[in-house]
């Protein structure tokens, strides 16, 4: 003779379930539930490694970076540049704002620590020069005319940046990676430029 | 009892409410009273089954922790004389190890009187701690900064450390960007002696000298 074993349950019984059917329901579904939990706690540490160490999808706006990157463009910054510190000189860089930490700005490297940076305007007669302070970086906006960086405010402290922007995604029709300074405010070290 | 056939694949047949005493391992079918074994070579199995344990065991472990890490708490080993006499009181004895909680910074919030761990300004491989004397808005009066007196810039604050002279603060560097903070010391851990929950409290002559907070 066959035995209904006890992890079966008809459903249609469920109307008139014992005491010890309903503790059975009870517990499969406290299972579930745990389990469901315990996937979304896994889950959502993978994302959250994956966002802070790997790179992130980013939203522009504002004018002060064009023509290289427009308002309401999508870029990926990738974060393991500036865990490795290998920011260099030239980079699009994402950065907590000093004045806000919840702000983001983003803007291009101009000079590392140590670099000289000229501060002047371009049509003054008597050029003044800065040097970057240890552990911070120069920053400014390709698009000059329009943006609020690092010749209003100084220099920021590395530890304020967040990411590399690597690649623009949005729109299509501009798609890949960004392009060099269009402003010539990097002074390169004597060896690299042989004809400029 | 009632064991009537062993095979290499195959199947015990038992009884109702018997037991089936082979040594194999053997699998109930739903329904059925009849067990199924199978047998595998003991010795792959145990170590792809170890294998398969330790890969999805670390894929687990290692992005949990390091969000623990980075969410939660921290913990840390405080090494100087900059904080003394509240922080390593002794030279030479063990250094202070502090649990610092990085839930309640989350959303940049401190209180003056806090011990903090913030990235240096410096160097930002190195992470210092040292105690939040004013935030942004207040004015306070400067131990051996370039001026005498200071308000503290929006998206700042002001940090020393309690050994006035043996101390890199914002008396060498200037008021700190809030967006450099790391973590708030909660607890101090180690040595077991030691033992104690960190409250927030400024020295008496680190006072503010007015502050732009509302109702103050």
């Amino acid at each position: 003779m066959r035995e209904r074993t006890t992890s079966q349950i008809q459903p249609a019984q469920v109307a008139g379930l014992t005491l010890g059917e309903g503790v059975e329901m009870f517990r499969s579904m406290l299972g579930k539930a745990l389990g469901l939990v315990g996937y979304t706690i896994q889950y959502g540490c993978i994302a959250h490694c994956a966002f802070e160490y790997i790179g992130e999808f980013v939203v522009c706006s504002g004018p002060s970076m064009e023509p290289t990157i427009v308002n309401h463009d999508v870029v990926f910054s990738e974060r393991m540049s500036r865990h490795l510190f290998k920011i260099q000189k030239g980079d699009i860089v994402i950065a907590k704002s000093p004045f806000d930490p919840n702000m983001n700005i983003c803007k291009r490297v101009i000079g590392l620590e140590g670099d000289k940076i000229c501060t002047s305007a371009q049509s003054d007669l008597f050029k003044t020069h800065t040097f970057v302070p240890m552990g911070h970086v120069w920053l400014e906006g390709d698009n000059l005319r329009n943006s609020t960086d690092s010749r209003n405010y100084g220099p920021i402290p590395y530890g304020l940046i967040r990411g590399r922007v690597c690649l623009k995604l949005w729109p299509l029709h501009s798609f890949g990676t960004l392009s060099e300074s269009p402003t010539k405010r990097i002074i390169k070290a004597q060896s690299d430029s042989d004809s400029d | 009892m009632g064991v009537t056939s062993l095979s290499s694949t195959g199947s015990c047949k038992i009884q109702l409410g018997a037991t089936c005493n082979c040594s194999h391992a053997c699998v109930l079918i739903q329904g059925e009273i009849t067990l199924q074994f199978f047998q595998m070579a003991q010795q792959t199995s145990a170590w792809r089954r170890y294998m398969q344990a330790f890969i999805s065991g670390f894929f687990v472990a290692v992005p949990v922790t390091v969000t623990l890490l980075d969410k939660l708490a921290y913990v840390a080993r405080v090494e100087g004389a900059s904080m003394q006499p509240f922080l390593n009181p002794d030279v030479g004895a063990q250094c202070d190890v502090v649990l610092l909680n990085r839930w309640s910074v989350k959303n940049y919030h401190v209180q003056r009187g806090d011990i903090v761990s913030v990235v240096s300004p410096r160097n930002p491989k190195q992470k210092i701690i040292k105690r939040v004397i004013g935030l942004e808005g207040d004015f306070i009066r400067t131990l051996g900064y370039k001026n005498q007196y200071v308000r503290v810039p929006d998206g700042h604050f002001w940090i020393e450390g309690d050994h006035h002279g043996h101390s890199l603060d914002s008396n060498s560097f200037g008021p700190v960007s809030v967006g450099l903070l790391h973590g708030r010391a909660s607890h101090i851990i180690w040595p077991p002696n030691r033992w104690q929950h960190i409250k927030p409290s400024l020295l008496p002559n680190r006072e503010l000298l007015y502050t732009e907070e509302d109702g103050e």
